[in-house]
């Protein structure tokens, strides 16, 4: 069975079908995304999934990561955090480099990109390579994954005179969006839920897994799976834990992440981190492989609640993957966070470590409530969040763009 | 045995699916004066976006209240009043979206009237107006027969439902789904399943709930349709 036909089952034949239609006019057109990391981090991840399932709609599609050094992706992690609204200057040596690396990818991508007929340049990273394509025929997009609402201005300055001229831009939330000018598009991200990282696992792999960390599964479990990194905010994780054991005084703790090629700054917030749990052995702190989704997998369900306590979040897949898991999440009251978590619905929105801990004392000792709560949670995300959602989203904006920046299109018919 | 309608006048109904994708119009609001100093000049494209588009974007269970604009007083400016009021306008009573704006500015306008203190209070979290592009693509369905299309229902994508009894308010005169107007073709035959259809209050349900209450309707009025 292909990944269509996988997909009919588990989100319904229309759902497909409405994918191949909006995929007909398509056909033969060239598709490339382009991106800074093949592995770690929500962009690689959908990319991975994302790009096979376009192919299966007979569609022309590639995906290239661009090459950098230490200097550059320390200069692109500011840049992150600075679209993210940290106060994060970053010298011009660092800047002239950025876009050095940017062109020394240009020459060896020119030809491809400038031949496509689409090209999806995921957040800042890659954002210049426009620049040095100017003999271009397609529409470029730029997709920027996180949320640049109240970006530090330095930094946008430097950025935005790269993004002008892209055909369209896309941002997960409108509230995200630049002033930019050309139509800037709202596609909210999306998990698989063939993925190894989604897929149901048996009872007894999880057993194994929550066995390997020296898990109790008598005992509560609150997870938080993520990058280190400050947004994340794992050190107010660590202290909404220690608040919660007053009452839970069984808690457990696992802080989940990994390293990016991309992040030169998780190792310190590492040892933040490592430092606020002081020994405690009910706080496990995880360092995993980029490919350790089964083991990602199996803690989310081992859990009794998930938590994604960001003060800042372009979306949160890991939220997404709560929910699909039948998980109430406690999530930062912020960005993408918002979009998923219902408040009292699929979980609860907390603003404070003291909120996330209130949060937890209130649900942990009422095991139906958080059924009910992990039941709704999944619902709305076979709704709303899979990737055939998100790639319909972006073949009707592949098509939009085809035909002018119109409010209706009416395709003709092919019978 | 199906009832003969009197077919050799009647086009075959022809199945369309639709796509629709949001754009960021780039403007917000943060009080209630702003917010109407922008709706007088916002593309009306937002403003069908704002009532009816929101049906295809992830909302939850059963809505308070049936369009954006109305939440948003709820939600964002803690005006119970002004939202009740804007939740009450139904956009198939005016003839187009320039009219219903102007009925939303006369709403906010005379609220404005009664509470000064509205004209400069802060909203907890601004409006962002959004419009948004459809892409209509023919699914190659060609239905014949009342009860076949009763058949067919309950397999539509919800985007086909939208497109066929939300979005035809605007294509059609006097605010019909296509459902309707096509059934209006058979010259009386099927009066109480229009009359039945055209009683549907969509503004509170999700898509999937609107497929299944016009699937019974379908059922219980038109001869014939066997699901």
């Amino acid at each position: 069975m292909n990944i269509l036909e996988t997909y009919a089952q588990l989100a319904g034949e229309e759902v497909v079908t409405q994918l191949q239609q909006l995929a007909k006019p398509l056909q033969g057109k060239e598709i490339v995304h382009v991106n800074s990391t093949a592995v770690g981090g929500g962009v690689a991840e959908i990319l991975t999934k994302l790009v096979p399932l376009m192919r299966e709609l007979n569609l022309n599609v590639s995906w290239d990561v661009i090459k950098g050094d230490d200097g550059f992706f320390q200069c692109t992690k500011s840049m992150h955090n600075a679209l993210q609204g940290d106060e994060v200057p970053i010298s011009q040596s660092l800047l002239k480099h950025y876009e050095e690396v940017n062109a020394s990818n240009a020459e060896q991508l020119r030809s491809k990109l400038e031949g496509a007929d689409f090209v999806f340049i995921h957040d800042p990273q890659p954002a210049p390579l426009l620049k040095y394509c100017p003999q271009r025929k397609g529409k470029w997009i730029w997709r920027c994954h996180i949320d640049a609402s109240h970006p530090y201005r330095p930094v946008w300055k430097f950025l935005r005179p790269f993004l002008t001229d892209y055909d369209a831009s896309i941002f997960s939330l409108a509230a995200f969006a630049r002033s930019l000018p050309h139509p800037e598009y709202i596609i909210p991200p999306s998990i698989d839920p063939l993925s190894e990282k989604n897929i149901d696992l048996a009872p007894a792999e999880i057993e194994e897994v929550c066995d390997r960390f020296s898990l109790d599964r008598k005992r509560p479990l609150i997870v938080q799976v993520s990058r280190f990194d400050r947004f994340k905010d794992p050190v107010g994780v660590i202290c909404a834990y220690r608040l919660t054991t007053k009452y839970v005084p069984s808690l457990q703790l696992v802080l989940v992440g990994g390293t990016a090629t991309d992040d030169p700054e998780g190792k310190i917030v590492i040892e933040e981190v490592k430092m606020a749990a002081q020994d405690d052995p009910d706080i496990k702190i995880l360092l995993l492989p980029p490919d350790a989704h089964k083991t990602i997998n199996a803690l989310q369900r081992a859990a009794d609640i998930i938590l994604q306590k960001s003060t800042k979040e372009g979306f949160g897949l890991t939220v997404t993957e709560g929910m699909w898991k039948g998980k109430p999440v406690i999530g930062g009251n912020t960005g993408g966070i918002r979009l998923q978590v219902i408040d009292y619905h699929t979980g609860f929105l907390v603003n404070t470590p003291e909120g996330a801990a209130l949060r937890m004392r209130y649900l942990l000792p009422q095991p139906d409530k958080i059924e009910e709560m992990g039941k709704k949670a999944k619902a709305f995300v076979r709704d709303n969040f899979l990737m055939t959602r998100q790639l319909r989203e972006y073949l009707t904006l592949m098509v939009a763009l085809l035909h002018g920046d119109t409010n209706r299109i009416e395709l003709e018919s092919t019978l | 045995m199906l009832a003969t309608p009197p077919q050799e006048t009647v086009d075959p109904f022809a199945i369309k699916d639709c796509a629709l994708i949001a754009i960021a119009t780039g403007k917000k609001a943060i009080n209630l004066k702003e917010f109407r100093d922008t709706l007088e000049t916002i593309n009306l494209d937002s403003i069908y976006h704002h009532f009816w588009g929101s049906l295809l974007e992830p909302r939850f269970e059963e809505t308070e209240y049936n369009n954006d604009f109305a939440s948003w007083a709820r939600r964002g400016l803690h005006d119970d009043k002004l939202a009740e009021r804007l939740a009450m306008l139904d956009p198939s009573f005016y003839p187009n979206l320039e009219a219903l704006r102007q009925e939303l500015l006369e709403v906010i306008e005379e609220r404005l009237d009664e509470n000064e203190y509205l004209t400069w209070m802060l909203a907890t979290e601004s409006f962002e107006f959004i419009r948004s592009q459809i892409v209509v693509f023919d699914t190659g369905m060609r239905i014949d027969h009342p009860a076949k299309l009763g058949e067919l229902i309950p397999s539509l994508s919800t985007n086909s439902i939208f497109y066929h009894f939300i979005d035809a308010r605007r294509r059609l005169p006097e605010q019909k789904n296509d459902f309707s107007y096509w059934l209006v073709s058979f010259n009386g035959l099927y009066e109480e399943l229009l009359n039945q259809l055209e009683g549907i209050d969509p503004y509170f349900s999700s898509l999937t709930e609107l497929r299944q209450q016009i699937t019974v309707i379908f059922q219980k009025c038109c001869p014939g349709v066997n699901v």
